[in-house]
């Protein structure tokens, strides 16, 4: 059998120079990618033309739920009704009580002289796909920057924070979901005030309080909601709840599990929130420490 | 080196393949990659790209190659939302392995070419693997590889599909 072949066929550069090649070029796109972050329209361009693709392939899915919409019996829909009615009132209320509060509370804002703190532009998307990705917890929208979605928004469904938009194309956005390795909500224990920061830990049901001292007041079943200090999440929104509390002297800090509020794998809509708040001006970094000459460095040192 | 008897028994003569259709196996692959898998089932789910590439390197080498393999690739990290190359860099090396060792598994039978097929698609996991890590990510566990089993297990049926066009039928031998 040959090796090689004959010269007088034109094969241009052999195969592990094409693969050396190529693999330079996706190393270079890897470190390009990771390291800055230029790789924006590009990507745009790949996700235009992914998009079609990605909207029939969740066609079948959409027309099996819409049948099975269809086909509901009367009974649960009068049932739903009644449910969603009987609610509605219950909300009514609350609604009256949080309108009187919250003027209430802008009169009380104004006489102290703070910013407006609360943010009601919201509106509602659905959920394309969950993230295909095992190495991360991630689920794509069908709205893009078409729709005026910008990164850093967060997103919630009616029962508490869900994620954060983290990449826009035009007509879909990536929310990373709160539970991913790499997500962090500053957290707040509306029973006594503790702040702290909750992290993903990559595992569907679980999150951690990170750095929490052994003897925080920090209990099973406590609600925790957003702080509102990273100017990404509102706050006030319920984030988790407290699972499990391990103290261990033999750690500094208390290891403190948690279950998400938020309907983090099963909606099939969610709300993203409107856009960050204005937050005052990073104040300036500090200038450098004046630099001393060597020369007095070197003689402090002998 | 005498020649295996197999190689001398009467064989068809395939049809040519046409380019469209290596174009839209390979589409349809893609496609089939980004239906809504989730939960266990998306532990299972083979790489269907890096399949049916891998059997157009491996029937058609001086067709299909590196830059099918790298565009697709590119696609592939946009659609998933994954770090851009991971997937191209990947796909680029087992067309590479595709390529250099077409010879050697189109020698075997159906059935010992998945011997041969299983260790390049867990090349193929292994590499995307390891850029993860590299990127800070988690180690998923073993069942991460269980979708190169499977898509081993796959092999076989997906080059019998594959190949039907080039079966010449009985009008085009008249």
């Amino acid at each position: 059998m040959e090796h090689t072949p004959p010269p007088f066929f034109k094969t241009g550069p052999s195969a592990t120079a094409r693969l050396l090649i190529f693999a330079v070029l996706s190393l270079a796109l890897l470190i390009t990618d990771a390291r800055f972050k230029y790789l924006h329209t590009l990507r745009e361009i790949a996700s235009i033309i992914v998009y079609p693709l990605q909207r029939i392939a969740i066609a079948p899915a959409v027309i099996a739920r819409r049948t099975a919409e269809f086909f509901v019996s009367n009974a649960s829909l009068r049932q739903e009704n009644a449910r969603l009615a009987q609610e509605s009132l219950a909300n009514a209320a609350l609604l009256l009580q949080l309108k009187s509060l919250q003027s209430e509370n802008n009169h009380l804002r104004g006489l102290l002289g703070t910013r407006e703190r609360v943010n009601n532009d919201v509106h509602a998307a659905e959920i394309l796909y969950a993230a295909r990705d095992p190495f991360s917890r991630k689920i794509v929208l069908d709205q893009g920057s078409q729709q005026d979605i910008k990164e850093g928004q967060p997103v919630i469904d009616e029962r508490g924070v869900v994620g954060q938009v983290t990449r826009v194309y035009p007509w879909v956005s990536e929310v990373t979901l709160i539970t991913d390795k790499n997500h962090l909500v500053p957290v707040l224990n509306p029973r006594n005030g503790l702040r702290a920061v909750l992290a993903g830990t990559g595992n569907d049901g679980t999150m951690e309080l990170q750095f929490v001292p052994l003897n925080a007041d920090f209990q099973t079943g406590d609600q925790l909601v957003t702080s509102g200090i990273d100017g990404v999440y509102p706050p006030g929104l319920p984030v988790a709840e407290i699972g499990n509390v391990e103290r261990n002297a033999a750690y500094l800090f208390a290891r403190i599990y948690c279950r998400p509020l938020g309907g983090v794998n099963a909606n099939t809509q969610v709300l993203v929130v409107g856009a960050a708040r204005p937050m005052p001006e990073r104040p300036p970094e500090q200038a450098p420490a004046p630099v001393r000459p060597k020369k007095s460095r070197r003689g402090g040192g002998a | 080196m005498a020649l295996p008897l197999r190689d001398l028994a009467p064989q068809e003569i395939l049809l040519p393949v046409k380019p469209a259709f290596i174009i839209g196996t390979l589409l349809a692959a893609f496609f089939v990659n980004l239906l809504p898998w989730s939960g266990y089932v998306l532990w299972l789910r083979p790489d269907f790209v890096a399949l049916v590439l891998l059997y157009w390197c491996i029937e058609q080498p001086r067709r299909v190659g590196f830059l099918a393999a790298w565009l697709l690739g590119l696609l592939m990290d946009v659609a998933d939302g994954a770090l851009f190359g991971q997937h191209a860099l990947a796909y680029s090396i087992l067309a590479y392995a595709g390529i250099v060792l077409h010879r050697r598994v189109r020698m075997f039978p159906l059935s010992l070419q998945v011997l041969q097929v299983i260790p390049l698609l867990l090349l193929n996991d292994l590499i995307v693997l390891l850029l993860r890590l590299g990127a800070g990510g988690d180690f998923p566990g073993m069942k991460y590889f269980l979708g190169a089993a499977i898509g081993g297990a796959l092999w076989a049926p997906v080059s019998v599909l594959l190949k039907l066009p080039q079966h010449p039928t009985r009008e085009s031998d008249v």
